[in-house]
């Protein structure tokens, strides 16, 4: 299993995306000028400031050499992932619902949230347990988010058929929405379930040292979904989730 | 010959703007009282060679139109 980190003039976060991926498969960068996938099985769309965000974040990285491949790649089915600026890219490219629009506190914001994940049967979150699981337990995920521009929005019609098909896929727990995004909602996959996006950053939480491991998860998720359900080499336990 | 343009970009009405709601919020501390529907947008200048051009350029790159309504002002 490899995963493809693509990497943008302005991308800050595709180190740890690369470190990220490599705890549970391997991983390479993907330069944006480069049309190659380099037989990726997935690629991740890393944090950061794309062409420095000029005229809106995710505008012109969308239409990046890179892009052109992995929107193909997405079209036949491949994981892609898009973290942040990479959330941003990929609702820009089409490839997830709606929009981002800049915080309604107007700040560049850094803090731990807890997300909760409101669909566990999706490639990108079928590894996030709750230990000793009972009936009725919401898997939840301490990561950290660091953005200016990550209030999610979609149009009533788009929200309506997101919730049919099951497409929101993390909302911030209660209390913890602090850039206004409609709904809740974190992260959301397109309608096939092969393209997820969200604001905050599992790459950033892949260790218990720096404070919690619980993206961890989003990645093993990826290489069970491309691997099979029983993908070797998983630690049997892949991330913590607190009852709610 | 080209056609000096200005695109005009704006939140769609109904999407909260904070942006516009901040500056209203700013102008009654000067004395500008009574001031409303305040909203803050962009500009883009451009020289183009076909004025058609203008409007898939808008959907395609310089608006996101899921977000933004867009305006076209030609130099004549």
């Amino acid at each position: 299993m490899k995963f493809g980190v693509l990497r943008f003039p302005g991308s800050c976060d595709e180190v740890d995306a690369l470190y990220a991926a490599r705890r549970v498969g391997d991983a390479e960068l993907l330069w944006h000028g480069d049309r190659d996938l380099r037989g990726a099985d997935a690629i991740v769309v890393p944090g950061g400031f794309s062409y420095g965000d000029y005229l809106r974040a995710g505008a012109i990285a969308r239409f990046s050499p890179v892009m052109e491949s992995v929107i193909a790649f997405a079209r036949e089915g491949g994981l892609v992932l898009g973290i942040c600026n990479g959330f941003q890219v990929l609702c820009e490219a089409q490839l997830l619902p709606g929009a981002l629009l800049p915080n309604t506190n107007l700040r560049f914001t850094f803090r731990q949230v807890d997300l909760e994940v409101v669909e566990r049967d999706t490639a990108f979150t079928c590894a996030c347990l709750v230990e000793g699981e009972q009936a009725g337990d919401v898997a939840r995920l301490s990561i950290p988010a660091k953005h200016s521009w990550g209030r999610y929005y979609a149009d009533d019609a788009t929200l309506a058929a997101m919730r049919e098909n099951g497409q929101i896929v993390l909302r911030y727990a209660p209390g913890q929405n602090f850039n206004g995004s409609i709904e809740d909602i974190a992260g959301v996959r397109n309608e096939r379930g092969n393209v997820f996006g969200l604001m905050p950053h599992p790459e950033h939480a892949v260790d218990e040292l720096t404070g919690s491991a619980d993206g961890l998860c989003i990645f093993a998720s990826m290489r069970m979904a491309a691997e099979g359900a029983d993908a070797s080499g998983l630690p049997p336990r892949i991330a913590g989730g607190a009852r709610v | 010959m080209s056609v000096r343009a200005r695109v005009l970009i704006r939140p769609k009405a109904g999407i909260l703007d904070p942006q516009g709601e901040a500056v209203q919020r700013a102008l009654p501390a000067l004395g500008f009282d009574g001031v409303q529907n305040v909203h803050v947008g962009r500009m883009v200048e451009l020289d183009v060679p076909d004025q058609t051009q203008l409007e898939p350029m808008c959907e395609k790159l310089l608006a996101n139109p899921l977000v933004e309504d867009y305006e076209i002002v030609l130099d004549v």
